[in-house]
Parts: structure tokens; sequence; C-alpha cells
């Protein structure tokens, strides 16, 4: 299910161990801490292999999440707001990332501009809880989700390049 | 400038609803103190009141003191809602955070000129009009986000009529993290409530009723899924999400009523788990026991509690009917069921009950993805982390 490019860029990814979500207090903490090592670690591998595509912050509660990512095609970026919310339910449930500025734009979406994720996705993440993180979920999620719709998008007209 | 713009959205909003309820208030019928049983043209009420005198329901009026949360108001929702309104329900709480759009007009409910509005709003606008002795609340967020989850929480335990937990809980959403916030909520509240799902290829669906500690929760096992009897290979996902048919919604939402009434009302039997395929208008039903190492553990301390009022009070357990096997005690018309022994292609994951399997399995070792597991530094703070993300 998981193809050979994926598990390389997820071998990079430490897994995490605290299986907690952010109604747990002290222990929420600890999650938090090991999401953001993982996405620093994540992020740190994307440039050393000239692939850096995202950035994310989050809230002090570590309950909200924003940041860029961008999709790199014929030399030029093409940038967009990433966020979304950490669930009560998490980790068993993975967060729904969204693109908000592309609500509408394509049938691969529900409402609020969150992506679609393809039906081997939850099954994964799933049978990986509590190891996958919010980095996980910008590997396995966004990442192809990206690569395979910008494309798309760009050359129906839909996404055109914004001088940033 | 951003804060005007909603804010004129807003007004523009509250003076639609007021526009509306200015057209519908001429011809709105007046509030009714007592339902009354006379069968006349101008009682809202003498064909449900007939059913106490056929003997179906013995206390029909016993359905004004209930008080039903409804989560989701969409396609399933929305209908159900107005089923119960109908039926004269006491009091409905509604949850949902989408507005209505031209592309749910597929859907039953709601209408065009609604666009635009919030779903409760514009629920709770069309269904006081067609019943005025409804009580109704609403609440226009995300259930799954922290701050929402504890007042959502918090409306299942004082939202009755009565300021009490609510009677029952109908979760009819359309993804698995609401349904998963919903069950952690009625797991930890110990509440009653039924599931309801469409297959986001519209062919299926079902509704499940779940009594924490006696039936499965939602945490359980992985979620269940009807047998389409449609190869995967066929079924093409290219460029969108989700399709929906008002007709298999209904149905769903017809079902979720029905055994919302038979429960509230004492009548007839209530089903456990009832599916609904489709392609081959196949119904499986079954009833499944909770998981002793379910992951939630608010589900595992009802289990725990059920077990041991079962040691104090050991009552001859009269529910152990179905378990799968559908005996019919009366077989006028010579009805069988077929053995429909088509290949079941999804059937790779374990099948539950005859028609009805797991979405996925539960772990397989080689699924699981291999990272690097690097420990965490517990000398580093969190503060320092954000720092360092932000300042990559």
């Amino acid at each position: 299910m998981v193809d050979e490019a994926t598990r390389k860029s997820l071998s990079g990814i430490p897994l995490l161990k605290t299986k907690a979500g952010p109604r747990d207090k002290e222990l929420w903490v600890q999650r938090l801490k090991e999401e953001f090592q993982a996405l620093i670690k994540y992020v740190e591998t994307n440039k050393q292999q000239d692939n850096d595509w995202f950035r994310l912050e989050s809230n002090k509660e570590g309950t909200r999440w924003f940041g860029k990512c961008w999709y790199i095609q014929d030399l030029l970026k093409y940038e967009f707001d990433v966020e979304f919310d950490i669930p009560v339910t998490y980790p068993t449930t993975a967060p729904e990332i969204a693109l908000p500025e592309l609500d509408g734009k394509t049938a691969k979406m529900y409402r609020g501009g969150k992506i679609c994720l393809t039906d081997h996705f939850k099954p994964l993440w799933a049978r990986n809880v509590p190891k996958f993180g919010i980095a996980h979920a910008m590997a396995l999620g966004l990442g192809p989700w990206l690569a395979v719709e910008i494309p798309d998008l760009i050359q129906k007209g839909v996404v055109v390049y914004k001088e940033k | 400038m951003e804060e005007l713009k909603k804010r004129i959205e807003q007004l523009e909003q509250e003076l639609k609803i007021e526009k509306l309820k200015n057209e519908t208030s001429s011809v709105a019928r007046p509030k009714i103190s007592q339902m009354s049983s006379e069968v006349v043209d101008s009682n809202p009420y003498s064909r449900l009141m007939a059913l106490k005198r056929m003997g179906i329901v013995e206390n029909y009026e016993k359905i004004r003191d209930y008080t039903v949360a409804v989560v989701g108001v969409g396609g399933v929702g929305s209908v159900t809602a107005e089923m119960l309104t109908r039926c004269g329900i006491g009091k409905l709480i509604l949850f949902d955070y989408d507005k209505v759009e031209l592309a749910n007009m597929n859907r039953l409910f709601f209408q065009p000129h609604q666009s635009g509005l919030s779903k409760v709003e514009a629920a709770a606008n069309t269904l006081s009009f067609i019943n005025p002795d409804v009580q109704f609340e609403t609440h226009n967020y995300n259930i799954t986000t922290m701050d929402n989850f504890q007042h959502f929480m918090g409306r299942i335990k004082e939202g009755s009529l009565t300021n009490g937990p609510v009677d029952l809980v109908l979760s009819c959403v359309d993804n698995f993290e609401a349904r998963m916030a919903i069950n952690a909520a009625c797991n930890e509240i110990n509440q009653i409530w039924f599931e309801s799902g469409v297959s986001e290829n519209a062919v299926s669906g079902h509704i499940q009723f779940l009594i924490p500690g006696k039936t499965a929760c939602f945490a359980c096992a992985p979620p269940l899924v009807v047998a389409s009897n449609i190869d995967e290979k066929t079924l093409k996902k290219d460029g969108v999400c989700a399709a929906s048919l008002p007709t298999t919604m209904a149905i769903v939402a017809g079902f979720l009523v029905q055994n919302t009434l038979k429960y509230l009302l004492k009548f007839g039997q209530v089903s456990y788990y009832l599916g609904y395929n489709a392609m081959q208008d196949f119904f499986p039903t079954m009833m499944m026991k909770p998981n002793d190492g379910c992951d939630d553990y608010h589900c595992r301390l009802r289990q725990k509690e059920q077990r041991e009022s079962l040691i104090l009070n050991p009552v001859k357990e009269t529910v152990s009917e179905e378990i799968a096997a559908v005996i019919h005690e009366d077989n006028e018309w010579g009805i069988s069921l077929v053995d429909e022994s088509e290949p079941v292609v999804e059937g790779a994951h374990s099948e539950i009950a005859p028609g009805i399997h797991a979405a996925y399995d539960l772990p397989v070792a080689e699924e699981v993805v291999e990272g690097s597991s690097d420990s965490v530094d517990a000398n580093v703070s969190l503060e320092e982390l954000m720092a360092q993300m932000k300042s990559m």
C-alpha cells in the first residue's frame, strides 16, 4: 500500500511514543514535544534532500496548527496556506488537513478545504496509532495530495502562479 | 475590515431569518398544550395518537417528555430531525458547523433560498414552523475541537427538558473523526446513542445502537462496512470524494427514527445493527459485544460496571435474541432468503456477520511502517521546540 518513495520519506521521521490527545493535560505536553521533534527532524531531512516543502507552527496549546506548504513546477513556486485543528480524539483519528484557499476549486476536497485522502491513509494511520504524528500526516496525506492535485489544477488554470 | 465584513454577513443572515419568519408567521399554527386523539382535520397528532388505539404504542403522549440530540444536520440528520419534529418530540438539540449550499440540493429538506444560512438555524426555522410545539436548541460549531467538545458534552449531560441528560443522541455525521468524538463523549457520560451512516458511494448505509458497556462502542472495532458487492476495480474515485443519493439517506434516516421511536416509546424490538445494501436490497442485522481490549478507557470502564451490575443483579437476559440468524415467526407468503453467494469482493477483511465486514483489519504487523525511533530529549522544553520549529 505504501510505495517506495513514501516509505523512504517516512523512514526519516521519528516515531512517536506517547498516546495522548489535547484532553490529556501533562501527557499532551509530552506528546507535543514528540510532535515538534518529529516535525523538526522531518523538515531537516527534507532540506538535506532538497525537498523542503512546508512549514508549520501551532498555538501555545498545540491544538491549532497553521503554516505554509508549496509545490514547485517549472521552477515556479506555488504556495498555499495550510491549517488544521487537533481533534479531541487525536491521535486515534488523524488531523484533517485543510488548504482553505483551494476550497471549491477541486472536487478532491471536503467543505472548508479539507483534503480528500486516499483509501489507504486511514487504515494505515489506524494501524500505526500512536506512532504516527503530524509529520506523518503531512508526509502521507498532504504531500501525495499536492503531488497529484496541484499539477492538475495548474493545467486547468485554476491555480495560477503569484509573485510573492 | 475583516471583522466588519463578518459582521455584515452575520446581520444579513439575521435579516434573512427575520424575513422568513415574517413570511411564515401569518400561516403558522398556534401551540397545542396537550396531544389529543380526536380524529379531526385540524388535529396534527390524530394519526399518531391512533397508534395507541391500535395497540402499537401504549402511551404516545410520552414523546413530548423526550429530548433527542441530533449531531450533524446534513442529508440524514435534517430528515431525521424533520421526522422527529412531525412526531411531536419534546425537544431537539441540533449540532452542525456547516452552511447550506446549493450542492446539498440533491438531498431532502433544505431549499435553495436557504443557501448561506447555517444548517442548524435554517433547520430550526423550518422545523419550528412545521411543529411549534417542539423546543429547539441549536449549536453551530464543530464538536471535535477542544472547547466545543466540552460544551457539547455539557449539553448532552444537561440539555433535556428537565435540564438532565438527553434521552438519546443520534449521530448523523459524515466523518470518522466526528463519530469518534461522539463515541468518546457518550462512553464518558454513559449516554445511549445511535450511530448512522451512508457509504461514500451512496449505495449502502447502516444504523447502530450503542449502549456503553453493553454493546460494542464505535472504537471497539474498525468501522463496519455493509458489503456492497461492487468490484473495487470498477469503482472509480477519480475526481470526487463522495457521492450521495436522497433515497439512501432518507432510508437510513427512516431506519434511525423508527428505532428511535421504538426505543423511546417502548414498542417492537430495537435493532442493534441494521445494514442496508441498496444494490441488492439486502438488510443484514446483528449485535456486537464490546471488545474488552477497547482503546477507549471509558468503554472499558462501562464494561466493568456492566459486569459488576450483572453479578449483583443476575437478571435473566431477556435480550438473547438476534446474534445473526433472523427467524420469522409467521411467513404466510412463503418468503425465504435466497443464498446470494456471489463473491464478496471487499471481503478480504474479517467478516463480522453475513454481509458486514470491517473496513480494515487491525493490526497487521507488516503494514506497520518502520521509522527511526530517536528517543525524545527530555531536557528540551516545549517552548524551545516551538521556537526552533518557527525559526526553520
